[in-house]
């Protein structure tokens, strides 16, 4: 495998973390203002995700870092190009940043009530916006010979980039009730089984049609045949499936395991349609950015995969650490029988 | 008249304002992470259960402070790419590897381990807690050196090659020890801590004036200033030999920063002055100077000779054809001079402190507590104007004397879109600052909890978020 393409996977990698997991933290957020019933079982749900929703929130950052310092005419591309959709974003992610920190600052309901929703209306916008924006990059957006973004913040929007928003949004939520499920105990976990139960069937329905259709989107607009896209999508629609079994059958860590599978799946699905383009264009699709024309030096990427494989593994071992150190349930005491649920799912 | 504004003058003003702003909360952040890693440590070593106290109060103060910092931090990686794409495209190999090492090496760490530290009191050993304090400060650290180097060949351009209209990395090592990246990294951490420092300070003269936690607070205040001294002393010469550095690479800036027109040499520093400041008024109506001052400060030496703006522009017209490479005079000027007057105003109010310590009055001065307050306000006043005069002295570059500033911006953005990204950076981050400033000043008022008593936010976990 030539550099390039190594860093295209490094890339699809970052992306994959960042859905994986900050995907549940995105969908504890959305669940905030329904799930609970007090201010007690609030806090429990954001100290479920308390110690690690800024680590995963990194996981977008390096993302565009490595877009950045591997491919900066994508770069330069997509942020200029998907500027209002950016800015969204940014907004969304800046009031849900300091929502944590500032929310158990004061005691009164209006503050407290104010920062949850900030929690929640971020969560939500930003995901809504990555599955518009992400899909955006295989469906195609117009782009001029110079390589410049020739569009409007309209031509974002279209039936096929929607539905990837509202999929995302979903499958989020979806992902983040089995989260739940796992990381707290008593009543609270048995409303995050029961809203994941609910979420189930309309989010695996979304995201397994959200798969077709972009093998589709593949084929007919960027020029690709039906393998490789169809594998990791299959694979996505698999674990969808299993995702809804377990969870009816009460095995909740196998459910969470195959909501991040899925997760993962959408993320491989769209960037393998993608390859080796990075942005399509539409309509004149030979003006696409490729992995090649909007690469960095041999020598740069050279540098910077000595760089990776120091410290990816690095970072893997202490941020896996840091879940195992807070692997104990959080809210409620659990009755005995419910113990043992716990312990064989 | 009409002014047009340019789609590159709005870049321009969008990239000053969010990065300045975001500059409000990298030094304390950048100096409290280790301040509150030592408190930690001298009550892990000593037992004494008052500077766990401080450690868990000031602990709070970086936390508000923190959380702002990465919220505006994203605003500063995105806008590389939203508002200068052509800028994006032309550094992405060279500029872009230390930013997406700062993610892999430092925000990871960073961010990883302010969680254990604040969700894992009553997780982890006493020994390994303490582990995460000190790792999220090299994490902070790391991150501000990957970035000044960033910044640091945007200054001085080394280790690349410009090929076929886009500069290359040639090599790393010269890169990340480029000589501007290493004096600007000390600079910069020294400042963070100065404004730990005397953060902490303050906040202790206040409760001073109070008349409440005398006692813990007097351990604070001994720390802040066994740090704050030396520290803020120190960076005064870090300071005064990077303007040698910067005179070795960009004489523009220097010449611009003196307002000297024509070289000299020995050259005098002018302390204050008024007119003088455009190419058709060049000689001051009046001033104030130092003789031998600023030969001794740019140079290291006693009658060094300093280029005027006048032979630099001469020179760079020859090198890089015509144009005007003159930048804000009046701006540079003042900023340095507001700078290097508000830092040795700390050194003062710090070295008056350690007097009043000695003396065992510290408590009881008054005037100096309120005085100490006021003073928390210096190193953001000298660090914003060092980042003003850092940068506005590169115009007209964007990468010195590789890509000029004019010719950097997105081409596909209109002048519409970023009012747009103005006026709503604006509005957000106007209410954030509000906000920060109300929740630093309540939790800076507080009584420090009893470790295990109520409101302490650390040891009770349902009351952490």
């Amino acid at each position: 495998m030539d550099l390039e393409t190594l860093w295209f996977c490094l890339i699809v990698i970052l992306w994959a973390g960042y859905f994986l997991l900050e995907g549940f933290d995105f969908g504890v957020g959305m669940l905030l203002p329904f799930l609970p019933r007090g201010e007690e079982d609030r806090q429990t749900m954001l100290r479920a995700i308390g110690p690690v929703w800024d680590g995963n929130e990194v996981w977008l950052i390096v993302a565009g870092g490595a877009t950045f310092a591997a491919f900066p005419a994508w770069y330069a591309t997509m942020f200029s190009g998907f500027y209002v959709a950016l800015l969204l974003v940014l907004v969304f992610l800046i009031v849900r940043v300091v929502s944590f920190e500032w929310r158990s600052k004061s005691e009164t309901p209006g503050w407290r009530s104010l920062w949850t929703w900030a929690n929640t209306i971020g969560s939500a916008g930003a995901a809504l916006v990555w599955g518009v924006g992400l899909s955006c990059l295989v469906y195609g957006v117009p782009i001029d010979s110079d390589g410049d973004y020739a569009g409007d913040f309209w031509d974002l929007f279209n039936a096929y980039t929607v539905f990837a928003g509202v999929t995302v949004v979903l499958l989020f939520a979806f992902h983040g009730a089995t989260f739940l499920t796992l990381r707290t105990v008593g009543e609270l976990r048995d409303r995050a089984e029961h809203a994941a139960r609910r979420l189930a069937l309309p989010a695996a329905v979304l995201a397994a049609a959200f798969l077709v259709w972009t093998v589709v989107v593949a084929m007919d607009r960027n020029d690709k045949e039906l393998f490789p896209p169809v594998l990791p999508a299959a694979l996505g629609i698999v674990a969808l499936g299993l995702a809804v079994v377990f969870l009816f059958a009460g095995r909740t860590g196998r459910a969470f395991a195959m909501t991040g599978l899925a997760t993962v799946s959408v993320v491989a699905t769209l960037f393998v349609s993608l390859y080796p383009r990075v942005m399509v264009s539409n309509p004149d699709f030979a003006n696409s950015l490729t992995v090649d024309d909007a690469a960095s030096s041999h020598y740069a990427l050279a540098v910077m995969s000595v760089v990776a494989l120091i410290f990816v593994p690095v970072v893997l071992a202490y941020q896996g650490w840091t879940y195992y150190v807070f692997r104990r349930r959080l809210g409620g005491e659990a009755s005995e029988p419910e113990k043992a649920e716990v312990a064989s799912a | 008249m009409t002014i047009a504004v340019t789609t590159v003058d709005l870049a321009r003003l969008q990239f000053a304002t969010t990065s300045l702003y975001h500059f409000l909360f990298v030094p304390l952040t950048l100096g409290l992470a280790p301040l509150v890693a030592v408190m930690q440590t001298i009550w892990y070593r000593g037992g004494d259960e008052a500077w766990l106290r401080l450690a868990r109060f000031f602990g709070t103060l970086m936390l508000i402070n923190f959380a702002i910092g990465v919220a505006t931090g994203l605003v500063q990686e995105f806008q590389f790419g939203m508002n200068w794409s052509i800028y994006s495209e032309f550094v992405g190999d060279v500029f872009g590897a230390p930013l997406a090492i700062e993610g892999l090496a430092a925000f990871f760490l960073e961010s990883t381990f302010l969680g254990l530290w604040i969700f894992g009191w009553d997780r982890l050993s006493k020994r390994l807690h303490l582990a995460t304090i000190w790792l999220l400060a090299v994490g902070t650290w790391a991150s501000a050196f990957f970035i000044i180097v960033a910044n640091s060949w945007m200054q001085r351009p080394v280790g690349s090659d410009v090929v076929d209209g886009r500069a290359e990395l040639t090599s790393v090592w010269e890169l990340l020890s480029n000589r501007f990246a290493i004096w600007a990294f000390i600079h910069v951490v020294l400042v963070g801590l100065t404004t730990a420092a005397m953060l902490v300070f303050g906040v202790a003269c206040w409760h001073f004036l109070r008349g409440r936690n005398v006692e813990l607070f007097m351990k604070a205040a001994k720390l802040a200033l066994i740090v704050g001294v030396p520290i803020s002393a120190v960076n005064l010469g870090v300071g005064s030999h990077l303007g040698v550095v910067i005179t070795d690479y960009q004489p523009m800036k220097i010449a611009a920063t003196e307002a000297q027109w024509d070289t000299c040499g020995p050259c005098s520093f002018s302390l204050f002055q008024i007119g003088g400041f455009s190419e058709d008024d060049q000689t001051p109506s009046f001033d104030i100077e130092i003789p031998h001052l600023l030969s001794l400060l740019a140079t290291d030496s006693w009658n060094g000779e300093v280029q005027g703006m006048n032979d630099v522009q001469r020179e760079y017209e020859a090198e890089y054809g015509a144009g005007n490479y003159v930048p804000p005079v009046r701006t540079t000027y003042w900023s340095m001079r507001i700078m290097a007057y508000a830092g040795t105003l700390v050194f003062l109010v710090a070295a008056l402190g350690a007097f009043l310590y000695r003396r065992k009055r510290l408590e009881r001065t008054r005037w100096f507590l309120w005085t100490g307050i006021a003073a928390i306000s210096l190193p953001y006043i000298s660090a914003l104007a060092g980042w003003l005069l850092s940068e506005v002295g590169r115009q007209p570059w964007i990468v010195q004397g590789l890509l000029k500033t004019a010719n950097a911006n997105s081409p596909s953005v209109g002048t519409s879109t970023i009012w747009l990204s103005l006026a709503v950076l604006a509005l957000l981050y106007g209410a954030l600052a509000v906000v920060d400033f109300v929740l630093m000043r309540r939790y800076a008022r507080l009584d420090p909890p009893e470790v295990g008593g109520a409101g302490d936010e650390f040891a009770t976990p349902a009351v952490g978020y």
